[in-house]
């Protein structure tokens, strides 16, 4: 017990390097915050361009909308295809020694890598909800009068969201996740935090034990709160 | 035929397929008149929910023109949506918006679309499901309604924009038989305060009692029209005949 108590001060206490696991921790979740915001706004953008050309590729007269619209498809697909074909730690190490090296800040590096990367993977989740609703919903909604971006976003979009809400959650939790190997790239994020306390202490244990605990007890919270979220928004289904 | 025609529908065509093979509409004019209660019968795979598909261009036509109040909305320069505005559209399977309440169903369009103030359109709303009966339903989720207030809620939530004509699709096909009076009963009062429709149905006491005319149509053209009474008692040509003497 004793040599417990020595090996916990050793790791956490001395030299207040608990504070390595807290910077860490905050920036793993400032990583993760906005890697999903920047994530599922691409997302979105990149399901809407790859089901509007699908839906009406047949129907679309010549003409430069026409033209536009499948040049962005023709873009969304390569991206798709690199980001999905890489892995991401070649991809945050690019972003971090080759295309935004002029970007400087390392944590602005890896929110937008991340961001960029998550938002292949989202953008294939919504466009999976978007293809699961019913035709007739667009129907209804042309009919009314609202024009295509109207009906996918008051009529479609807020269905899609809700059926693929548990994929989301998914994919938002394999994010906070994968931001650990942020370290690779010098962020010094939760992870990167653990092991600086396992190089000063020559101790593996404790330091990689609270480490996991606390991406265990995050995703746990998170999944919570999905959870919650879900019941809500499926009230209007009783 | 009374009043100035509303919809002008010239050598209409609709071609499907690889090289346009498959012709579901070849060549149909009409002309629809205002306060006119147009049903259209015909067998299954006769065009004609496409016919009225085509009025609205949810199904874009491949040929042929369709005038609505005097212009032509076949015309790619027209802006179709302002148009669809004035045309309501009643679809077999409700197609209510499943995720908000029946008010807010109803309301949608008239406060984004007509830019009318939530009041306004809410008071709209209610005075319409007072109407139907379903007032004490404005909260409810349509999940949480019978196929027959769903498709009652479908017809005012259409009429909530004003429409000049009412189109509908089949509109009692996906019901319990029970329930297909109720919604019959609408489209009845609906006629009778003057609403233009355009009736796709297989309901021939529907067409008899409340049509002013009567369209049969067949293989993708209009074989014959006449006034109900006339169309149910003297039929001309066969393929009417023994269509009606099918689902008589």
């Amino acid at each position: 017990m004793a040599d417990f108590q020595d090996t916990f001060y050793r790791c956490f206490i001395e030299d207040n390097r608990w504070r390595y696991l807290t910077r860490g921790l905050g920036n793993t979740l400032l990583i993760t915050f906005f890697a999903l915001l920047i994530g599922v706004a691409l997302g979105v953008v990149v399901a809407i361009v790859r089901t509007s050309w699908d839906k009406n590729r047949e129907d679309m007269r010549p003409g430069p909308g026409r033209t536009l619209l499948c040049a962005a498809n023709a873009v969304c697909r390569v991206y798709l295809t690199v980001i999905r074909g890489t892995p991401v730690v070649v991809q945050l190490l690019l972003g971090v020694f080759v295309i935004l090296v002029a970007l400087g800040n390392d944590v602005v590096i890896a929110c937008l890598v991340f961001g960029i990367n998550s938002g292949a993977y989202v953008a294939e989740i919504i466009r999976s909800g978007i293809m699961s609703i019913d035709n007739g919903q667009f129907e209804a909604g042309r009919s009314l009068g609202f024009n295509y971006i109207q009906t996918m976003r008051y009529i479609i979009i807020p269905q899609a969201f809700k059926n693929v809400l548990p994929a989301l959650a998914n994919e938002f939790i394999v994010l906070l996740k994968e931001t650990s190997v942020a370290g690779y790239a010098g962020v010094i994020d939760l992870t990167k935090g653990g092991e600086i306390i396992r190089g000063r202490t020559f101790e593996a244990f404790l330091p990689l034990i609270a480490v996991a605990a606390i991406y265990l007890v995050m995703v746990m919270f998170f999944t919570w709160l999905v959870g919650r979220l879900e019941r809500r928004l499926r009230s209007s289904e009783r | 035929m009374s009043g100035k025609v509303l919809i002008q529908v010239r050598d209409l065509e609709k071609h499907f397929g690889s090289g346009g093979t498959i012709h579901a509409l070849d060549g149909v004019s009409a002309d629809i008149s205002r306060g006119e209660v147009v049903v259209v019968i015909g067998p299954s795979g006769s065009g004609k929910s496409t016919f009225l598909r085509c009025l609205n261009l949810l199904e874009r036509p491949t040929g042929g023109t369709i005038t609505f109040a005097g212009v032509d909305i076949t015309d790619p320069r027209v802006n179709i949506d302002l148009h669809r505005q004035k045309m309501g559209m009643v679809f077999q399977h409700f197609n209510l918006f499943p995720h908000m309440t029946i008010l807010e169903n109803m309301t949608l369009a008239p406060i984004k679309l007509l830019k009318k103030s939530r009041d306004e359109a809410e008071g709209k709303a209610l005075a319409l499901l007072e109407r139907v009966g379903l007032k004490d339903r404005a909260g409810a989720y349509p999940s949480q309604l019978s196929g027959g207030q769903k498709q009652r809620i479908a017809i005012v939530r259409a009429l909530c924009m004003e429409p000049e004509v009412m189109l509908f699709d089949e509109p009692t096909s996906a019901l319990d038989p029970e329930m297909v009076g109720e919604v019959l009963e609408v489209m009845k009062d609906l006629a009778r305060d003057g609403m233009t429709m355009v009736v796709v149905t297989h309901e021939m006491g529907f067409a008899r009692e409340v049509g002013s005319r009567v369209i049969f149509m067949d293989g993708g053209v209009i074989v014959e029209e006449n006034a109900p009474a006339e169309l149910f008692a003297n039929p001309v040509s066969d393929r009417l005949k023994s269509f009606l003497a099918k689902v008589l």
